[in-house]
């Protein structure tokens, strides 16, 4: 039996525990928010939050996750308030969609760390996710807006 | 007739307890949130195939094409609503059902491609809202007892002389009982209000909390998960397999022979996937057992010294030839290209005795359906397919073999459940249906004054539509013109010209990958026109305006283009800019890109693109396709090539595949020219540009031509 938290609910799972902890979100969880993109952490469309750290649930065996707190998009915010899913709609980022939830994932971090990042610290913080339709631009200009609205406390 | 009572959609809705106690509610894709509304709302006005409105005010856009990050879920609906006069901020879409009435109207089935949605959607969906509007203002001319001439709308309300007013949704009981006008009229496009403006996509919310739902997420009940084990070789069977292991891992249900492998079926994906590895399959590897790329080149080299079949031939291009006072010969060569779509291929089917229910993120509804039908052994009428979210498409989910589904029916019936194939990445890209890889072998000539006299096209590279329901198209030319689209038609002003193509024939299966025959059209005659003008002594930009008078449109996205890069504006030292223009998919587009080159490494610092696609619908749509457009091509321009050796592809995943990332992608400007054309296409037209204005670009800042994609600048510095 592996225990942990996802999105803040207590979760005890009997899995095998080197499963990836992508696959137990997406089919024993229901979180399917989370995407499979190429499963050797080579494009972040997995990206979740462990202990508050992006990792790349596709290669981290749900073990890892044992007492610890898990936060996938589903977590982010209840309602669209986050900043950046308010930036997100503002700059009409996504196109297909399907790498959105990583890109967000990994761009909450760095905004925790860096509230007013500048466009090295979002290279170097996002350049682990890929966009196949070529949304970079946008989420560019979307984590800029976003600590933009968090530093003129325009975000809850 | 309109009919009141919609066909009550099978709507399940479930909960999944983990063991844990979190409960999830999941929806069934096609059962989208807008029918739980309906469901509620209890009574509808449903004046045809492309609307709903319910009493709740909710208005609903069936829409025909699939939404694979193009943006048609917003933009078709923008369509509907203008005529409609709906309120936009009550405006949702929901997929439409596989059904001849959601036919593309030039194509003739339901089908997703050639950049067309929005300019086939064009005026099919403004009449739907029209039709709509009539019966709204006929119902509420009959509540107020009024003549409807004296009526009209405003934002999803139906207003009097009076100015008293009466809501979509409080007239949709009653507008469901009118009868659909015999003959709708149409807005002036002056009086839009909004078509033509950037609102927001409708489907962004959804794709940003987790709750978009694509193939790869549908769940129903009772579902297992197969992977399944395909040819390391093309073309290659099963003799015999090995499940002893397999078999016997956890969660494993079934390990079953399929036409394209072996399909193991289990509880979970990562189980099945698993037990697939461990399946041990001996391969009749067949035909392509020994298969090189690099043999493949050197023979379509060898093929491009004869002439092949004629495309096109202005005046004596051999003769201009010989007279010109310069000529040059280049060879351009681009490889086989993966559209490695970010959500794998996957489908999911519950085949019972009497009914086929699939669901998947596909392009290629009419077809697949008919595909399917013939594996499960259905009338068409029997199978349904819930067209998910794609998780991008660019071409591979149009598939006229309709391979991915017509595999998951087949697992389907040897699991008898319900089950939903999943493909890995790495599947995914050894699976086939690759943008072919073609030679252009060009020789040109200019006279004394520089003017180009002979230009002589030879192609070679596969055809797409041989072997499929498309071939007629090409008994009717006597070539495939999908392989020479982009050359056949070249603008410039060249007085003997020769298009031939020699149709390759390799075992490798091909498909359209987004712009199709201009990927590689538009890449090597750019680039020739640019060593042209370099033969000529001439300035790029001014050489291929000088060749362009005949062609407003043409000019007019070139003039743009290079005006808002600053064309004669000094670059500093150690940059350069490269420019290109072309036509496809009924839209004109010219990028210039500005590049450095250190230590054989291209940087692509900023592209501006300029787009006349006609009268447009979103601007910030076209805007989005035009950046991703770009970034795409750059992608494949820098980076990407599918290599085979003993018939196995050398690439596994984007690690030997790379995919342009953010430190990589440049500032990209977009501009669109501003006319009332016929509506062209945007998914496409922004992706042949970008490699030649980019090896353009190194050209001019370093000297030397890039003539194979991806670029490799070894000897270049």
């Amino acid at each position: 039996m592996i225990s942990f938290n996802v999105n803040r609910q207590r979760v005890n799972l009997d899995v095998d525990p080197s499963t990836p902890l992508l696959w137990v979100l997406r089919e024993n969880l229901g979180l399917t928010g989370t995407k499979y993109g190429c499963g050797m952490a080579q494009c972040g469309a997995c990206t979740v939050h462990l202990n508050g750290e992006a990792i790349r649930s596709c290669v981290a065996p749900v073990s890892r996750a044992e007492g610890k707190e898990v936060t996938t998009i589903e977590g982010l915010s209840p309602d669209l308030s986050h900043p950046l899913q308010r930036a997100w709609m503002a700059e009409d980022v996504p196109q297909c969609g399907y790498c959105q939830s990583g890109q967000l994932m990994s761009a909450a971090v760095l905004l925790r760390e860096k509230p007013r990042p500048s466009d090295e610290d979002i290279d170097e913080a996002m350049t682990g996710n890929i966009c196949r339709c070529g949304t970079y631009p946008r989420i560019r200009k979307a984590i800029h807006r976003a600590a933009a609205m968090m530093s003129t406390g325009e975000a809850k | 007739m309109s009919t009141l009572q919609m066909e009550r959609r099978e709507f399940l809705k479930f909960s999944v307890a983990a063991s844990g106690g979190l409960l999830i509610g999941l929806y069934l894709p096609g059962a989208s949130k807008l029918a739980v509304a309906e469901e509620r709302s209890g009574s509808i006005f449903m004046p045809n195939a492309f609307l709903r409105i319910g009493i709740d005010e909710r208005v609903t856009v069936i829409v025909n094409h699939s939404e694979m990050g193009q943006g048609v879920y917003t933009a078709l609906p923008m369509l509907l609503a203008e005529e409609l006069d709906a309120d936009w901020n009550k405006v949702g879409y929901e997929s439409a059902p596989v059904d001849p009435k959601y036919n593309h109207p030039v194509f003739g089935m339901q089908i997703t491609g050639g950049s067309s949605s929005v300019w086939s959607a064009f005026e099919q969906y403004r009449k739907a809202g029209a039709a709509a509007r009539a019966m709204l203002i006929a119902a509420a001319a009959q509540q107020w007892n009024a003549d409807p001439a004296t009526l009209r709308t405003g934002s999803g309300v139906v207003i009097d002389g009076a100015n008293r007013k009466l809501s979509y949704g409080q007239l949709a009981e009653t507008a469901a009982k009118m009868m659909p006008p015999a003959k709708v009229t149409l807005k002036d496009p002056k009086t839009f209000k909004l078509i033509g403006t950037p609102v927001k996509r409708l489907d962004t919310p959804e794709k940003i909390n987790g709750k978009a739902v694509f193939g790869i997420d549908v769940k129903n009940p009772g579902m297992l998960t197969a992977v399944v084990a395909r040819a390391p070789v093309f073309g290659a069977k099963v003799k015999s397999f090995d499940d002893s292991h397999a078999r016997n891992m956890p969660g494993v249900r079934k390990v079953a022979a399929v036409p394209s492998g072996v399909a193991v079926v289990a509880d979970s994906f990562w189980q099945a996937k698993l037990a697939r590895d461990a399946v041990r399959i001996d391969w009749d590897e067949g035909e392509m057992h020994a298969f090189s790329t690099s043999q493949m080149m050197q023979q379509f080299r060898e093929q491009a010294k004869s002439p092949g079949k004629s495309v096109r031939r202005d005046g004596d291009p051999d003769a201009a030839l010989a007279k010109a006072a310069q000529k040059i010969e280049a060879v351009y060569e681009v490889p086989y290209l993966s559209h490695l779509m970010m959500e794998p291929l996957n489908c999911a089917v519950d085949l019972r005795a009497d009914s086929c229910e699939i669901w998947t993120g596909t392009q290629f509804q009419t077809v697949d359906r008919a595909a399917a039908a013939k594996v499960a052994g259905l009338p068409n009428e029997k199978v349904q397919i819930h067209t998910t979210f794609l998780g991008g498409g660019f071409g591979r989910r149009a598939t006229p073999r309709s391979d991915f589904v017509v595999e998951a029916v087949h697992v389907a019936k040897a699991a008898g459940v319900p089950v939903k194939v999943v493909w890995t990445r790495e599947d995914d890209m050894q699976g086939g249906w690759y943008r072919p890889a073609f030679l252009h072998a060009i020789v040109g000539g200019v006279d004394a004054s520089g003017n180009p006299v002979s230009w002589k096209s030879r192609l070679v590279g596969q055809s797409i539509f041989a072997g499929t329901m498309f071939e007629g198209m090409m008994k009717e030319k006597g070539y495939d013109p999908a392989a020479v689209e982009g050359v056949d038609d070249l603008p410039y002003e060249i007085p003997n010209l020769a298009v031939e193509y020699h149709q390759a024939e390799v075992g490798v299966p091909v498909q359209w990958w987004r712009s199709v025959g201009h990927s590689h059209t538009g890449f090597a005659t750019e680039c020739f026109v640019d060593e042209l003008a370099t033969l000529a002594h001439k300035d790029p930009y001014q050489f291929r305006r000088a060749l362009l008078t005949k062609h407003p449109r043409h000019l007019a996205v070139l003039d743009l283009a290079a005006q808002k890069a600053g064309w004669s504006k000094p670059l500093p030292k150690g940059r350069a800019r490269g420019i290109a223009v072309h036509f496809a998919f009924e839209s004109y587009n010219a990028q210039v890109a500005e590049v450095s080159v250190t230590d054989g490494r291209v940087r692509v610092h900023r592209i501006v693109s300029a787009v006349d696609c006609g009268h447009y619908v979103n601007p910030g749509i076209i805007r989005a396709q035009l950046e991703g457009g770009a970034i795409f091509a750059a992608s494949a321009a820098l980076f990407q090539e599918l290599t085979f050796e003993n018939g196995r592809l050398q690439q596994t995943n984007f690690h030997t595949f790379p995919v342009m990332r953010m430190n990589e992608c440049p500032e990209i400007e977009t501009y669109i020219v501003e006319n009332n054309e016929k509506s062209g296409g945007i998914g496409e037209p922004g992706v042949p540009c970008t490699a030649p204005a980019i090896a353009n670009a190194v050209f001019a800042v370093t000297g030397e031509r890039i003539r194979k994609l991806p670029m490799r600048m070894t000897e270049a510095v």
